[in-house]
């Protein structure tokens, strides 16, 4: 009979601090955090020196007070009488507004140009290869620059729209494009106009629901209900109708010229469309890359066998590519928005609004509380970018390829 | 049978046909013009289009840069020679090209001091970037960063002198210690420098900058496209190392560890470049001794630095999850211990795997140098848009200074990613 034995434990000694691994990380653990904890002390201490002797204080009174600067574009009522806060909170509302423009209008570039770079056509193909490596190889504060001086020292002045022989004319009566902005009609909400806008949200809702239900009678029947057509009709029937019973609530107000600018309309100042165009098309030829290698990774094999179980090119793309390159394309696209998001903030070099021009910039040089300025200023944008990796995490997690 | 069939027909031919050449349209550059451009409706609209969107930017472009003027001392003056002609007025370029490299005021006759040090990095790179170079080359690599400082800042040559000599003293620690344990070796070598710096501080008088070979340039007059590649080359250089520390600390089994590793990675990339600028700009002066004053350039590149970092180490995490379990299991089945492991098998593999995405952040932050201009530092954007488009001789000259500016990013940005691409094939140790 033999009978296994745990090996003799040795009572603990203060050289298995270092020597055994089972103790060896605690050590390095608390050797970490003394160091943390000397190196928050030391840079502490400085900085209530350096304050004290500047004659400092850590305070955030000042968001409360009247801010005393006007913004030219705001999407929230404000004037130079409202508080700092209330100029931050306009600049954060300006950021989110061109990053969300600037996203849309960048991944339309950026799949339109990734999938031209896999056409058939040589000319097309070498034409977005060279956008592509153009716009990714130049700094993006250089593009915006350019677009801005582009929009103020090309671009006609509004006085040139005026007499009988004008040099510049309005694009159909409703646009102008001039160095001061883009002006462009502005839709007035009269009585009644809440019925169609939800009637509009009620049709969207519809066509989601028809093509669930169309998927759903393929799956269980197998018959083919038609999806395009129908929605097309869901989209745009009930939205005119109803336009038309309410007695057409919704006009335009467009841009008029009077006096030495136009008045009227809405106006998209020079900067925000600098910064909008200039990041689209700049994160645009990133997502372009995103999009063509995601096509790319999905074999040739997949949609050979697709085609030889009989699917039409259309829907070759549509049920068999796409699914499986959306899953590569979507995470880096993602980290895209969180790019265009953190470069929207370069507005501060063409004078743009955004929450780095006003709390980071006026605020900051008007009250001298730099700290609690920049502090304000990293934490929303580590909100906006933790939000953000969340979702992808999320997505990530609800895409991921369930293996063994 | 065939002698039937054979009376049966009028003629049978009983030679064959010399073979014709294809058709026309079926071969040479034909066949390929109308596969590739014009294969479908579609596709000829499109090549329509492309040919005269070419044509549309090609045909004003052309002309202004041919008919641009390079002799000129204003604005005004190119447009008197060009007399209401389409043309670019690179007389700007020809006037102020050594400003705009090297910055406003460094001083014009020690402009061969930074050219100098641009020239040798050639060869300090050489033989990092290409592995079939001689090794010992690196041992210029190594003193490089040292000659560069001494080349660009001038001053006294025995603070780049002490510095080399703290890092030789720290590595003699290191080698001698490193046998009996990594860390004893690790924080032998650091001692060992800092003693030699502390030593050598105090060796060197206070006047030694005044009657130096080389006349001292303060940081704040360095500029130009020459600040860019500083900043871009140096925080790249420094990020490294930090980076691979960070992933290697982000990979930890210890908590506290991966915690403070987790944190400072996902801070610095939730936060715009811009606003850790201003933190160098504004803050980061109020957590320094109340007494020292650190300058700009160094702020600022202590901040890139942190941030390329952040973003190194993400990559590198990358390619230290993308070996396989059985890289590490190996490793420690041959009784290596952690420093061992690392330092002989998991980086080797994983920083080979992480290069091209190195390259990439690289790229990238050299690009995002230009955005120091926004805390008025004038490197070469700031330079453009500050003095030079607000001088009564150039104000106005748009296109030419940015597009000199963008020329000078896409050689540099194109060039790196070409060697990129070429990297990655070149370590492509798979077969296929």
């Amino acid at each position: 009979m033999t009978s296994i034995t745990d090996p003799p434990q040795g009572s603990f000694r203060l050289s298995m601090l270092i020597n055994d691994t089972r103790y060896r990380s605690l050590t390095f653990q608390a050797i970490a955090a003394i160091l943390l904890a000397l190196s928050i002390w030391y840079l502490g201490n400085n900085l209530i020196q350096n304050l004290r002797q500047a004659g400092l204080n850590i305070s955030y009174s000042f968001l409360g007070s009247p801010a005393g600067y006007d913004i030219n574009q705001t999407l929230v009522e404000y004037d130079s009488q409202s508080t700092h806060s209330r100029a931050a909170l306009v600049g954060v509302l300006n950021t989110l507004l061109v990053a969300f423009l600037a996203c849309a209008t960048a991944t339309v570039f950026g799949v339109l140009a990734g999938v031209l770079r896999l056409s058939n056509n040589w000319l097309v193909r070498k034409l977005m290869a060279v956008y592509v490596e153009i716009f990714r190889n130049i700094p993006v504060l250089i593009w915006i620059i350019i677009i801005f001086t582009i929009m103020t020292a090309v671009m006609p002045a509004p006085r040139a729209f005026r007499g009988e022989n004008p040099e510049a004319t309005m694009l159909f009566d409703a646009f102008a494009v001039t160095n001061r902005g883009i002006y462009i009609p502005a839709p007035i909400w009269g009585p009644g106009s809440m019925v169609v806008v939800l009637t509009f949200l009620a049709s969207i809702a519809s066509i989601f629901f028809y093509r669930r239900y169309a998927t759903k009678t393929l799956y269980d029947t197998g018959r083919l209900l038609p999806t395009f057509w129908p929605s097309v009709g869901l989209f745009f029937v009930p939205v005119i109708v109803m336009f038309f019973v309410m007695g057409q609530p919704i006009s335009l107000d467009y841009p008029v010229l009077g006096g030495f600018n136009f008045a009227g309309g809405l106006q998209l100042g020079a900067p925000l469309i600098a910064l909008w165009f200039a990041l689209s098309i700049y994160t645009g030829a990133f997502i372009a890359e995103n999009v063509r290698a995601g096509i790319q990774a999905v074999s040739k094999g997949q949609s050979e066998a697709a085609g030889a179980l009989g699917l039409r090119s259309g829907r070759i793309m549509s049920l068999v590519v796409l699914p499986q390159a959306l899953r590569v394309i979507i995470p880096p696209l993602i980290s895209q928005y969180l790019n265009i998001t953190k470069n929207s903030s370069l507005a501060i070099a063409v004078g743009y609004a955004d929450v780095t021009a006003t709390l980071g910039g006026i605020t900051l040089n008007q009250t001298g509380r730099a700290i609690e300025c920049v502090l304000l200023l990293m934490l929303f944008y580590l909100t906006i970018s933790l939000t953000i990796s969340a979702v992808m995490n999320f997505y990530n997690n609800s895409v991921k390829l369930k293996e063994r | 049978m065939s002698d039937v069939h054979a009376h049966s027909v009028a003629f049978v031919r009983t030679e064959t046909l010399p073979e014709l050449p294809p058709p026309a349209a079926e071969t040479g550059v034909l066949k390929w013009i109308r596969e590739n451009l014009f294969a479908t409706v579609p596709n000829a609209i499109l090549t329509i289009v492309s040919i005269y969107v070419v044509y549309a930017i090609l045909s004003g472009v052309l002309p202004w840069i041919f008919n641009g003027v390079w002799d000129a001392s204003s604005l005004a003056e190119c447009r008197e020679i060009l007399n209401g002609t389409s043309g670019a007025c690179f007389a700007v370029l020809a006037e102020r090209w050594p400003q705009l490299i090297f910055g406003l005021s460094y001083p014009a006759d020690s402009y061969w001091r930074p050219a100098l040090a641009f020239f040798l990095l050639f060869f300090a790179a050489a033989p990092v970037m290409f592995f079939d170079l001689p090794r010992k080359l690196l041992l210029f690599t190594a003193i490089y960063p040292f000659i560069a400082y001494w080349l660009i800042w001038g001053g006294t040559i025995m603070v780049p002198l002490v510095a080399l000599v703290g890092f030789v003293a720290g590595y003699l620690v290191y080698q001698r210690l490193v046998t009996n344990s990594f860390a004893a070796g690790f924080f032998g070598g650091v001692a060992a420098a800092f003693v030699v710096w502390y030593i050598g501080g105090l060796l060197i008088p206070d006047d030694a900058s005044d009657t130096a070979m080389l006349t001292a340039v303060p940081s704040r007059d360095l500029g130009g496209f020459m600040l860019n590649l500083m900043l871009g080359v140096t925080c790249v250089s420094l990020s490294i190392p930090i980076g691979i520390v960070l992933a290697l600390g982000r990979q930890s089994s210890m908590p506290l560890i991966k915690w403070i590793c987790v944190v400072f990675i996902e801070f610095i990339r939730g936060v715009p470049l811009i606003t850790l600028l201003f933190v160098a700009s504004v803050m980061l002066a109020y957590f320094f001794p109340p007494e020292s004053t650190v300058d700009l350039f160094l702020r600022v590149v202590i901040m890139i630095t942190m941030f390329s970092a952040a973003y190194i180490a993400e990559v590198i995490r990358g390619g230290l999850a993308a070996l396989p379990k059985g890289q590490y299991e190996a490793a420690d089945s041959l009784g290596l211990d952690y420093a061992q492991a690392m330092r002989l098998i998991i980086l080797p593999q994983a920083l080979k795997i992480s290069i091209p995405g190195i390259v990439n952040i690289a790229v990238g932050l050299f690009k995002d140098t230009v955005l120091v201009s926004v805390i008025s530092m004038f490197d070469i954007l700031g330079f453009i848009r500050g003095p030079l488009l607000s001088s009564t001789e150039w104000n106005g000259v748009y296109w030419e200074l940015l597009g000199f500016a963008a020329l000078l990013f896409f050689v540099t940005c194109y060039g790196i990613s070409q060697y990129s691409q070429w990297l990655e094939r070149r370590l492509a140790t798979d077969h296929r």
